[in-house]
Order: structure tokens, then C-alpha cells, then sequence
């Protein structure tokens, strides 16, 4: 599924390497969670690999299902089968939440071959979706995250990645700005996705996220580097001590 | 003023260019001779006076040059409304294509026919507000409208009318110099609907007086001609009586030089104004919106939104004025003008102007000027949205604020249909 090697990108504006060699192996139907300190280069792995401004990718490779994404462009990568929850999902003033989802649905579609779908069909869609998410019909008229809590924003990330249904599904710091009951229902929408084949990368700073979308595979990231994989119980393990013995073991 | 002294030749050659209209009704000789004292007086606009710094008004005096490229085949707006249709050809009414002149709760005649009657309300407005609206700034090419326009339309408003009525402007000539002049009033508790739209000429000079009376309404919906080589210098002045309400849109896409005065006096209490645009250029374009808005009158609202989306050269220019005086207490002023610069080429100025005697009341300006969202374009194209796509969504959504100022949806989608297919046809 996805496969990134040696992977090493700077910001443009600064000569500032942020991830400096990457190797990560998803397969289908897995779920890898990344964990490490502030400034690790988490979220930075996450805009690489989706196609943000801004970086430039120094060495290394990024495929999914062997097509190169690092060479496409963002919609060319969503197309393909990816797809990245935002850690700050955007508010788009004038834009209908609507209107953006069956313009992003139908876009992907349409770059895929895929017949696109009617008024009626999407609606149809839309509206199961967002039943399963506890999204109103008022959330759906108002313009893209624009007025929306901070659990809205998350709740409408889930429901752009349910309608999209990608391959391949990048979480960054879902969990982040949600109370306990949105987390929940977040999650759910996350296991509801998981159905053997679809693969995700969950980047988190806490294990309690985990507890609802348990992992196949933990890393630990540090310094633009993974410095540690293991099982969940790495995961129990960076909650209790933190990451300083994990830091000193590598060192 | 000693602007009439250093304007007088081009004044009297610009005065001589225009042919005087034959002989009329009293009250309409009166007007055309005040607005040629007026114009004698202030002297033609030159780009050093403070009003046309933005703007060069040379293109608006000399003699009109022959477009390059004759556009007539522009596809015209608001078809499937229900309306009174008036179609004009080169400034002049063309029976056989408008509807008849007929519509309840409406009088309307030609302004020619009019001019000739002695017809009491009219005389009380036409070149009157213009006249009103010399003060404290000139605006010569409306006198010059006043003292030789001979076609246009002189409308009174009785009662709610059922359907709008629709000004059609169609061009057939390369180098056509067009004066157009509609006189509006909507008599207490009236309601209407204008609609304009079309390439009018080579260059169009229009005035549009409106009065609007006691609990009257007026929504005013424009489309200009989107042929590229016009010119166009336009006036809209509106007086407005207590509890009335006075909407006027107008969007602009292409043209190489527009200049769109609008000049809103409140005379009533508890009334409320809005003027609006949006403007695209890509090109050889200068877009001016000059507003200017007196409080004469207590707990008044008025707002004035303007967008404009400028690449490749494109100029947008916004002078805007609130003016309230000491006893329009309660007076509640907005006042925002954004350019968004898809390129680094284009300019965008803007004077957002705030005079405030009176001591209870909230104004605000604001105007900005940017670049297309970085971070949103991301948000949209990881959702696979192209590029293009996603740019003309973010483009289209700026503009809308200004088009939520139409009351009506079914208008307000028929400019949002023009405006985005005008984003499509000039993709970056």
C-alpha cells in the first residue's frame, strides 16, 4: 500500500531539513499509528506525502500501491487514493459544504473514469454519512467549516474521507481540540472505514486516541526520524514514562 | 474655480461635440441650461483633480476611437425572468424588440416624449439630483449627461409592480458615443425592480436619478457589457425618503475603462441603502467605483461592498465616502472594498472615506487587498478538487459577499452564473 523510503524533505523557505530519511511500510487493510514530541516532523510527513506548498523533497521515494506520489499533484494524490484528515481542518468562507464535497467527490471520479454521480445520488450518500456522524442538514448548507467547534471540524474531516473513500488515510491529530463523547463518535467513523483492505496512519500525541482505533503497528517519531516500532503496548509505554528513555535508548 | 479657466477650451469643444437637442418643454430647457452653467463652471475632470487620481479621464473626453474588435454577440442576461422588456441599440429605443410600455402600478414613457410634456414630477428630478450631487465634488460627465441625453426612460411607480423592467443595451456600431439618461420615482409604498444589461457602445455615458419616496423600495441589478474595448462613465443618484429602501448591484467584467458613480443622499429617517459590486478584469482593464453617501436624516443604514478580482495588468479602483452630518444620530455606515490579485501584474486602489459630525453612531471601513488563499486552495485540492477548479471556487466565494447584497436569488444566480463562466474563460 504505501511505502516510503529514506524520505527526506526541507522546508522552501528555510534550509531546514525536517524529515530526514523516512522509511515506513503500510500494507492493506493496516493500521500505523505515529507518536513523538512536538517539532518531530509528524505533521510534516503528513503534507509531504499529501502535496502541501512549501517543501522540498530531498531524497527518497513515496509510493502508494507503486505509483509515485511525491511527482503529482495534490489532487492527482487524492485521486489516486489518499487521503489526510487536517490537524486544523480550513474554515472557506462562501464555499457550501455541499457544493465541496460533491465538486471533490466528483472531481476524483472523474480523474478515476468513474461515471460521476447525479444531485440525487450524492444527497442520498451524503445523508447516511452524516447521519452516522450525528451531522445535521444545517452543518451541510453552512459554508466549509465556517462557524463549525472544534469537534464539527474533526466530525466533517470523517465525513469528507467516508464520502471520498480512500486507500490510504492519513489522521493527523484527529483527536486533538475533541472531548471524550466526539472522540468517540470520531473513532467509530474511523473503525466503521476499516474493512480489511483500507489502510491507515494515525498520528497522535496520546494513547487514548488508540484505545479507540487500536493499531496494528506504533511508531515513535524523533528528530524527522522513526527511532522505535512496536506493538500497541508502545503506545502504553510512551504514556507512562514519556518519551525522554525512548529518546536515551536511541542515543 | 479656477479649474474653469484652465478647462474652458476642452469644456467648450467637449460642450460643441454634442449636438444641442431641439427644441423642448420649459422645465427641461431649465435643466439642460443649469447642467451646462454647472458644467462651464467645474470645467471637464483631469486626472490632477483629487476626484480622478485614481482614473484618467482622457479616454472619457477625446473623440471615441473605432473598436478593433466589434463585440455583439454577447449573450444576454436575465432571460428566463418574467419582465418588461426595453431594448435600446446604440442609446436608441428600438420599439419592435421591447415589450410595450405597459405595466401595472407603472408609467412609463420614452425620455424624448417626455421632455416635449410638461410633465410636473419629472422636472423635480431630472437633472435635479444630478444637480444636487455637484456638491462638494464635481461630477462633470453627469452634467454633461443632463444637458444633451435625449434617450433613456422616465418611469413613476405607483403601486407593487408584478415583474421587473428590463433595460437591454445592444451595440451594432464600432465607434458609437451613447448618452442614456432614465429618471425613476417610486411614489410612498412602491416597489421595483430595474434590471440592466448589454454592451451599450463604444462609449456610453449613463445617468439614472431615482426617487425613492416614504416606505418606497428600488432594486437596481446590473450587468455591463462585457465587450472589451468600451469605455463607460455611469451616475446613479438616489434620494431617499424615511423608511424606504434603495439595493443596487453591478457587475462588471471586462471593459477597458469604467467608471461607476453612485451619489445616495438619505433625506428620511430609518431608511436603508446598499450599493454593491463586483468586478473581473483580466487585461486591458480599469474598473472605478466612486461612491458617495450622505446621512441627511437620523437612524439611517448604508452599505457599500465591493470585490473585485484584477490579473494581468487589470486596474481596480474604490473611492468611497460616508458623509454624517451632526443631526443623522444613529447613523450606521458600512463601508468594505477587497481586491484579490490573482498575479503580481495588477493594482488595486482603494479610499475608504469616513466624515462624521454627528456623535452617535457606528462606521466602519475596511478595504483589503490579497492573493488568492494558499492554505484553502491546499484544503480543497487534497480533496481532489483541481486546481483551476479550486481556485475559481475560492475567486467565486470572495465575490459572493458582495452578490448576497442582491436581494432576490434568482438574480443573484444570474450573476454568479455570469461571473462563473467569466472565471472559466480566464483561467490563470
Amino acid at each position: 500500500m504505501l511505502n516510503i523510503k529514506n524520505l527526506k524533505a526541507s522546508l522552501e523557505d528555510e534550509d531546514k531539513q525536517i524529515l530526514k530519511g523516512i522509511d515506513l511500510n503500510i500494507g492493506a487493510g493496516e493500521v500505523h499509528a505515529i507518536m513523538g514530541p512536538n517539532g518531530s516532523g509528524k505533521s510534516t510527513l503528513s503534507y509531504v506525502l499529501s502535496g502541501k506548498g512549501g517543501y522540498v523533497v530531498d531524497d527518497g521515494s513515496a509510493t502508494l500501491d507503486d505509483v509515485d506520489l511525491l511527482d503529482m499533484e495534490p489532487e492527482d494524490r487524492a485521486a489516486a487514493g489518499l487521503f489526510l484528515a487536517f490537524q486544523y481542518p480550513v474554515e472557506i468562507p462562501g464555499v457550501g459544504n455541499m457544493t465541496f464535497l460533491r465538486t471533490a467527490l466528483n472531481s476524483q471520479r472523474k480523474a478515476r473514469g468513474e461515471e460521476e454521480l447525479n444531485a440525487a445520488e450524492f444527497l442520498k450518500l451524503v445523508r447516511a454519512e452524516a447521519k452516522s456522524l450525528k451531522i445535521d442538514a444545517d452543518m451541510l448548507k453552512r459554508p466549509v467549516n465556517v462557524g463549525f467547534s472544534g469537534g464539527e471540524k474533526k466530525r466533517n474531516e470523517i465525513l469528507q474521507m467516508a464520502m471520498l473513500a480512500p486507500k490510504m488515510c492519513i489522521l493527523d491529530e484527529t483527536d486533538s481540540g475533541l472531548d471524550v463523547d466526539a472522540m468517540k463518535l470520531v473513532s467509530e467513523g474511523v473503525n466503521s472505514m476499516r474493512d480489511g483492505k483500507r489502510s491507515f496512519l494515525v498520528i497522535t500525541h496520546y494513547q487514548r486516541l488508540l484505545d479507540h482505533i487500536q493499531p496494528d503497528v506504533v511508531h515513535i517519531m524523533a528528530d524527522g526520524k522513526i527511532i522505535k516500532s512496536g506493538g500497541p503496548e508502545l503506545a502504553l509505554e510512551v504514556e507512562n514514562n514519556g518519551y525522554a528513555d525512548l529518546l536515551n535508548e536511541v542515543a | 474655480m479656477a479649474t474653469a479657466a484652465k478647462n474652458m477650451d476642452a469644456t467648450e469643444a467637449l460642450i460643441a461635440a454634442y449636438v444641442a437637442p431641439a427644441t423642448e418643454g420649459k422645465w427641461a430647457r431649465d435643466a439642460r441650461l443649469r447642467a451646462l452653467t454647472t458644467l462651464r463652471e467645474n470645467g471637464v475632470p483631469v486626472r490632477r483633480d483629487e476626484y480622478w487620481k485614481f482614473t484618467n479621464p482622457a479616454r472619457l473626453l477625446e473623440p471615441v476611437k473605432p473598436a478593433t474588435i466589434l463585440e455583439t454577440s454577447e449573450a444576454s442576461m436575465f432571460d428566463d425572468i418574467d419582465k418588461l422588456l426595453v431594448v435600446f441599440e446604440d442609446g436608441v429605443l428600438l420599439t419592435d424588440l421591447s415589450d410595450d410600455l405597459t405595466l401595472e402600478g407603472v408609467e412609463i414613457e420614452t425620455l424624448a416624449s417626455a421632455m416635449s410634456k410638461d410633465i410636473h414630477w419629472v422636472g423635480d428630478i431630472y437633472g435635479a439630483l444630478e444637480a444636487n450631487g455637484q456638491n462638494p465634488v464635481s461630477r462633470p460627465m453627469a452634467a454633461l449627461n443632463t444637458a444633451v441625453a435625449t434617450e433613456g426612460l422616465v418611469i413613476r411607480v405607483t403601486g407593487q409592480v408584478t415583474k421587473p423592467i428590463a433595460l437591454r443595451y445592444m451595440r451594432s456600431g464600432a465607434d458609437t458615443d451613447v448618452m442614456v439618461h432614465t429618471v425613476i420615482k417610486l411614489e410612498e409604498g412602491a416597489d421595483l425592480t430595474l434590471l440592466e444589461s448589454g454592451p451599450a457602445a463604444a462609449r456610453l455615458n449613463s445617468s439614472l436619478e431615482v426617487e425613492v419616496a416614504d416606505s418606497a423600495a428600488f432594486h437596481h441589478v446590473r450587468a455591463q457589457g462585457r465587450d472589451h474595448e468600451r469605455l463607460a462613465a455611469t451616475h446613479m443618484f438616489a434620494r431617499l425618503g424615511k423608511e424606504s429602501r434603495f439595493k443596487s448591484f453591478t457587475l462588471t467584467v471586462n471593459g477597458a475603462l469604467t467608471r461607476n458613480e453612485a451619489v445616495i443622499e438619505f433625506t428620511g429617517d430609518n431608511a436603508f441603502a446598499t450599493v454593491s459590486g463586483a468586478s473581473a478584469g483580466d487585461g486591458a482593464y480599469h474598473h472605478d467605483d466612486t461612491v458617495f453617501i450622505t446621512h441627511d436624516a437620523m437612524n439611517c443604514e448604508s452599505r457599500q461592498v465591493f470585490k473585485k478580482v484584477l490579473r494581468n495588468g487589470a486596474t481596480g479602483v474604490f473611492q468611497g465616502k460616508i458623509l454624517v452630518p451632526a443631526h443623522a444620530q444613529k447613523t450606521d455606515g458600512y463601508q468594505i472594498a477587497q481586491g484579490l490579485l490573482l498575479d503580481d501584474d495588477c493594482t488595486f486602489l482603494a479610499k475608504p472615506e469616513l466624515e462624521i459630525y454627528a456623535d452617535d453612531v457606528i462606521c466602519s471601513h475596511g478595504s483589503t487587498c490579497g492573493a488568492v488563499d494558499e492554505t484553502a486552495l491546499f484544503y480543497l485540492t487534497s480533496r481532489g478538487v483541481p486546481k483551476s477548479e479550486a481556485q475559481d471556487m475560492l475567486v467565486l466565494a470572495f465575490m459572493d459577499e458582495s452578490i448576497q447584497e442582491i436581494e432576490d436569488e434568482v438574480l443573484a444566480n444570474a450573476i454568479r452564473n455570469r461571473l462563473g463562466g467569466w472565471m472559466e474563460r480566464h483561467r490563470g
